[in-house]
């Protein structure tokens, strides 16, 4: 089974800082690490490598320095890794990235299975996922948590929905979503950190992709940021004084002022 | 495209900083630097200059579409066993506003196996026309099927803006249709607006984990396409006596493309069952201690016949499942009320529950960030608390002669085929 999985190199979100002036995220000195929903994809890529045989392939788009990412996922156990990386992609939306991605599975060539987080947390669109699916004409499932059974013509997975979860049959080639839940992330062992460090890790360009220029980066992306502004919290607090009973008597009066008990 | 700064015309005023929106903007020397990897070439920077005309941004022929051909505010009707989903009606709601405002008509697509009754609803919650494709291709929700379907109305009929709710359907159904059509999409939007000027549509959504929001725009294709977070919106008031038209599409004959199957639903247990739609949720972190003592939040639930939510550490930990988690990586909720007991409050929580109508924070840490958001505080052990606060709830339940409901933990499956 060869297995296609898309990662992205996210800020570490618990260390974001905002620069009060110019209301952006200040990205220099915070440092960067594989999306969280990403190891997830991984590490059942590599479970699925293990079952049934293939190869695992890992692919990503950005700066160059994203090849760090790139030999994280090598270090757990993938076979080739793939970066993205031209100016031309700079400022892609998920329409653009989706274009972007698929011109380069379709370079890579035969697979079976695309695996990406459900999400990235910097962007939390979960656009990316399905847009691809469309993009390489294939079927897919979001928000995976489980896989049940596998076949050379599909797989049955269970998705997470807001009532529960849905057993869904899905047929190959395709792609799926991966959410937390779906397994334990393994730690890198010494052997694949080695092969990691010696890998070569290809870098291809719009040009090697044969990519429409109209359809990459900024000018590929119907979407525009225009605007920035920090979220106000306008709640007037109040904190609650006196014994715990006293607190507890005094809430449950106010709860039941603003009529929600 | 190129933006360049005029250095003869520049003062260095710094007004082209406050106004970039990506801080591509920086002044050195009393001169504007514009850093070309960050800059999307919005303009923003340039508006901020215009007394000084120091910013010079040369825009390339973009191929526009249209946009007068484009008419139209469209819902997906999002529906489960022959119920509309709150999120689709919230939508209705907003999708009114919007419509009026560019007086244009709301409309609405419905898919589905016999859901004749369900149209007529939808009219009666502000819908002019509701697009009825029935088939028993669509009788449950497959990505192929419902994007061949939509893509196909959107394309004869060309609605101006097309928005679906956030949910687990919507956030799988949009991208695609979205990427079939190529144009744009935003995602979890909490904001809409019709631009006045420009008459685009003005999409706000959280942005970096909630630290910033962002206004998003899609100004040379259409249609604009959002998904919208559930219980953003409210429900409009429903009218038994609007008129509205039901379109009526046959797929009885035609052949649709599934190669997905749902093959069983297992909706969980009453305990865990819709966190995302419970009014009262009382969620516990880290400051528990140990698992054991995550049941005195299940007791207080129980109590408020709400949901049962857990801060990541807390679901890390183990003390209950994934499917209790709220924040970035779990779920959004906005109920009426939110009780967060023993959790500190990380901005991955926060966003997660922010926009809950009232929120109480139980707490021992006095500086815990969750007190931030918090309408009302206790600063206190979460061990302490929270038993008597159940304790005062069912006596207040028991005078108001409530029964305090007794939640069922059987999971039922139904198996629709294998």
């Amino acid at each position: 089974m060869n297995i296609i999985v898309c990662v992205k190199q996210v800020p570490d979100t618990l260390e974001v800082n905002i620069n009060k002036e110019t209301n952006t995220l200040i990205r220099e000195g915070v440092d960067s690490v594989i999306n969280p929903f990403d190891l997830y994809a991984v590490e059942e890529g590599l479970r699925l490598k293990e079952q049934y045989g293939g190869m695992v392939t890992v692919l990503s788009m950005g700066p160059p320095q994203v090849v760090d990412t790139l030999r994280q996922a090598l270090s757990l156990g993938a076979d080739n890794a793939v970066l993205l990386s031209d100016i031309g992609f700079a400022g892609a939306d998920t329409l653009a990235t989706s274009y972007t991605l698929a011109r380069a599975v379709k370079k890579i060539g035969h697979f079976d299975l695309v695996i990406c987080g459900r999400q990235a947390v910097d962007g939390d669109t979960a656009h990316v996922g399905p847009s691809l699916a469309e993009r390489l004409d294939i079927p897919h499932i979001s928000c995976v948590i489980k896989i049940h059974e596998v076949t050379e013509e599909y797989m049955v997975t269970v998705r997470l929905t807001e009532e529960g979860t849905e057993k869904v049959k899905l047929s190959l080639p395709g792609l799926i979503t991966v959410s937390k839940g779906i397994n334990e992330p393994r730690f890198p062992s010494l052997k694949w950190k080695i092969n990691a460090a010696r890998s070569e890790i290809e870098v291809w360009s719009a040009q090697d992709i044969s990519a429409d220029e109209n359809k990459i980066g900024l000018k590929g992306s119907p979407t525009r940021v225009i605007k920035m502004t920090t979220p106000q919290h306008n709640r007037q607090g109040q904190v609650l004084e006196g014994s715990t009973q006293e607190q507890v008597t005094d809430l449950i009066t106010k709860l039941r002022q603003a009529e929600v008990l | 495209m190129s933006i360049r700064v005029i250095a003869e015309k520049c003062i260095g005023c710094k007004l082209c900083v406050a106004a970039c929106p990506l801080g591509a903007v920086n002044v050195t020397k009393k001169l504007a630097r514009i850093d070309i990897a960050k800059c999307n070439f919005c303009g923003a920077c340039v508006d901020a200059c215009k007394k000084f005309t120091a910013i010079e941004l040369i825009r390339d022929n973009v191929q526009t579409v249209d946009k007068s051909k484009y008419r139209g505010v469209w819902v997906f009707a999002e529906q489960k066993e022959g119920r509309i989903a709150n999120v689709t009606l919230e939508l209705l709601g907003e999708g009114r506003n919007l419509a009026d405002k560019l007086s244009e008509p709301l409309c609405v697509m419905l898919l589905g196996n016999q859901l004749g009754r369900l149209a007529r609803q939808l009219i009666c919650f502000g819908a002019d026309k509701v697009y009825l494709a029935e088939s028993d291709q669509l009788a449950v929700f497959i990505e192929d099927s419902f994007t061949e379907v939509i893509t196909g109305l959107i394309r004869e009929h060309k609605p101006n803006i097309v928005l679906l709710g956030a949910t687990a359907v919507g956030r799988s159904l949009a991208p695609r249709v979205a990427s079939r059509l190529e144009t744009g999409l935003t995602a979890d939007c909490t904001g809409l607006e019709i631009d006045p000027e420009t008459r685009n549509l003005l999409q706000t959504r959280p942005a970096f984990g909630g630290n910033l929001m962002a206004t998003i725009i899609c100004p040379n294709h259409r249609p604009q396409m959002a998904s919208v977070r559930p219980k953003v919106f409210n429900r409009p008031q429903r009218d038994e006596l609007r008129i509205g038209r039901i379109v009526r599409y046959d797929y009885k004959d035609h052949s649709l493309t599934q190669r997905a199957k749902l093959l069983a639903v297992v909706k969980e247990s009453a305990k865990t069952a819709g966190i995302a739609e419970a009014e009262i949720v009382v969620a516990g972190g880290l400051g528990l201690g140990d698992a054991g003592n995550f049941e005195i939040i299940e007791d207080l639930a129980q109590a408020l016949r709400g949901g049962v939510g857990a801060s990541r550490g807390a679901v890390n930990a183990g003390w209950t499942s994934y499917a209790h988690q709220v924040g970035q990586t779990g779920k959004t909720v906005r109920p009426k009320l939110y009780i967060a007991c023993g959790i500190s409050g990380a901005i991955q929580h926060l966003v997660g529950m922010q926009y809950s109508e009232i929120i109480v924070a139980i707490n021992k840490d006095p500086k815990a960030p969750i007190f931030n958001v918090a309408d009302y505080s206790i600063v206190g052990d979460v061990l302490e608390v929270v038993p008597v606060l159940t304790e005062e709830i069912k006596k207040v339940r028991i005078e108001d002669k409530e029964p305090v409901m007794s939640d069922s933990e059987q999971e039922s499956e139904l198996v629709l085929s294998s």
